[in-house]
């Protein structure tokens, strides 16, 4: 579905990603997992279209995605979730919603905008009520905002960022199975980036890690979490981490 | 029909009627002057309200009262053809700014500073060029001989006033339908965080610029108007940083969230204007742009809805805005 080569950027002299390639199949869960600045937002700007990558090329269903706009990329059924959420906040939940249903889809239906919204907020378990404020929602409920933005696009594949940062254990269950459904009820392959690795490895089928813009490991969760280099740059060399990450992926 | 409807319904015979009951001339020069003004500063605040402060709106304005008069002039080109030359001349020149602005991200200040520079730049234009435009002594077009309705020349206050009134109520038309439509929505959420809005689908810059050409080709009917019914005009008087700040100043103070707020700016603009020209005469030459300054800061400070924007939510608490 996504084919992605020797993907770089460049910031000035900085290199954020070296040569990334990797693939994604349809109707599958990529976890991207790697430490902070190790270049996964990067990659997920490009897959969006934020930026342009200095080099390489992102096949999606056989066409070519670099240098897209993010509006096109979006159009072409690529949906994305913000690490922060960014809900308009002069908008009611449900307008926030529609919003990305009439745009995102590219058929500029306000019909078909109404209905994906309806759609992608019972999804996600929020009041489909019309004129909700944004104000009254937690931190939980923005994530579930943001999802919902993002699905009400039709995307065939989500590129979901960090959903999980700020929410406690329980919402983080939560979230994780909530993902797990729309790919298994909708249909939707996701790429997830994630800090908190225990939740990720339960839900994934696979994993993909990075450090310093270069991916080091790739694989079945079991696989990756004992992989000695995934190990020493991701969890250090504490090996109490490592038998907790190893448990969650057993569990 | 609702009540509210039906006052909607009954203020638009009102206003219609009443050159038919009352045709006191300097009354109706007054709100002629209104109408057309009202309906110049509703342009700016379509784009104004969603945070994209435009201080060029004078070159647009000076655009469309100078190309129809020029081409009504040298060319013998009835103003019904020249007017929408002059929107189109408008729209380009809207493009032709916006564009590097949108693309290149040049948001808020920035923006403000670049549209800035553009109503400088139409008005030393017109200036400099004054073997054909008049210069700073102000340009006349030609009266006709001919057909008034063909050059768009009419020597009677009822017919200026009826034409400004459909005018205007067109503006509120426009006004009412971006309310409505997806374009609101979108432009809302452009002005709180632009690369969410690309997240959620929307062409910024594409959005961006058809709300800027909009407003811009209105702002230039407006002119075109002022041009047709005051029969002269100036570079001081329709394009120049001052009539942009005038339009700025007019529909803050009016309430740029509501539809009918520039109208209510424009209503006190001008009849300010009026009092300080006839109470104090040329010793007031430009007080009412010291005065406008002074209370532009503080209704930005304590009243950024505006007169009427802050009256209508107080009448409604659950307003939006």
């Amino acid at each position: 579905m996504l084919v992605v080569e020797s993907l770089v950027k460049r910031f000035g002299g900085f290199t954020a990603v070296n040569n990334v390639s990797f693939k994604v199949e349809k109707g599958e869960i990529l976890g991207l997992i790697g430490p902070n600045g190790s270049g996964k937002s990067t990659i997920f700007n490009m897959l969006s279209g934020t930026f342009p990558p200095s080099a390489g090329s992102i096949l999606f269903e056989g066409g070519e995605l670099a240098g897209l706009p993010p509006h096109k990329i979006i159009n072409r059924g690529i949906g994305r979730t913000f690490q922060i959420p960014r809900p308009f906040r002069r908008l009611s939940i449900f307008e926030n919603v529609a919003l990305a249903g009439y745009y995102g889809q590219g058929s500029h239906s306000r019909s078909k905008a109404d209905e994906s919204a309806e759609r992608a907020l019972a999804a996600v378990g929020l009041p489909v009520e019309r004129n909700a404020s944004v104000d009254g929602l937690g931190a939980a409920g923005l994530k579930k905002l943001e999802l919902a933005k993002a699905l009400a696009t039709e995307p065939k594949l989500l590129l979901a960022d960090e959903s999980l940062g700020g929410l406690d254990e329980h919402e983080m269950d939560q979230a994780a199975d909530m993902l797990r459904r729309i790919r298994d009820d909708l249909g939707i392959t996701i790429i997830w980036v994630e800090h908190i690795m225990g939740v990720l490895m339960r839900v994934v089928d696979r994993v993909m890690v990075l450090d310093h813009g270069e991916k080091i490991a790739e694989g079945l969760p079991t696989a990756v979490v004992n992989d000695p280099r995934v190990i020493e740059v991701y969890l250090g060399t504490d090996a109490h981490a490592t038998q907790a990450v190893a448990a969650a992926a057993a569990r | 029909m609702n009540p509210r409807h039906l006052a909607y319904w009954i203020a638009a015979a009102v206003l219609v009627g009443l050159p038919v009951v009352y045709n006191q001339p300097y009354h109706l020069h007054v709100m002629v002057l209104i109408l057309i003004w009202s309906f110049a500063y509703t342009s700016w605040s379509v784009m104004g309200r969603f945070g994209l402060v435009s201080l060029g709106h004078g070159g647009f304005m000076g655009v469309g009262a100078y190309v129809t008069a020029l081409l009504w002039n040298h060319f013998g080109l009835t103003p019904w053809v020249g007017i929408p030359v002059a929107l189109v001349c408008a729209g380009l020149l809207a493009l032709i700014v916006a564009y590097p602005c949108f693309r290149f991200r040049i948001t808020g200040h920035y923006f403000a500073l670049v549209t800035l520079a553009l109503s400088g730049i139409v008005l030393q234009v017109i200036t400099a060029t004054r073997n054909q435009t008049g210069g700073s002594l102000g340009y006349t077009p030609e009266r006709t001989k001919g057909n008034a309705i063909a050059a768009l020349q009419f020597v009677d206050k009822e017919t200026w006033y009826l034409i400004a009134l459909g005018v205007w109520a067109l503006g509120i038309a426009i006004w009412y339908w971006i309310d409505r439509s997806m374009i609101r929505y979108a432009m809302e959420a452009i002005s709180e965080d632009e690369d969410a809005a690309a997240a959620a689908g929307i062409n910024v810059t594409l959005e961006k610029l058809k709300i800027t050409v909009l407003s811009a080709v209105m702002t230039a009917l407006a002119g075109a108007l002022y041009c047709q019914y005051q029969m002269f005009i100036s570079p001081d008087t329709v394009s120049g940083i001052s009539v942009s700040l005038q339009m700025v100043f007019a529909a803050v103070v009016g309430g740029i969230y509501v539809a009918f707020g520039p109208t209510v700016g424009a209503v006190i603009t001008i009849l300010l204007a009026e009092g300080l020209r006839i109470g104090f005469g040329t010793k007031a030459v430009g007080w009412d742009n010291l005065v406008y300054g002074v209370l532009l800061v503080v209704f930005i400070i304590f009243l950024p809805k505006g007169i009427l924007g802050s009256l209508l939510a107080r009448m409604k608490p659950s307003g939006k805005h």
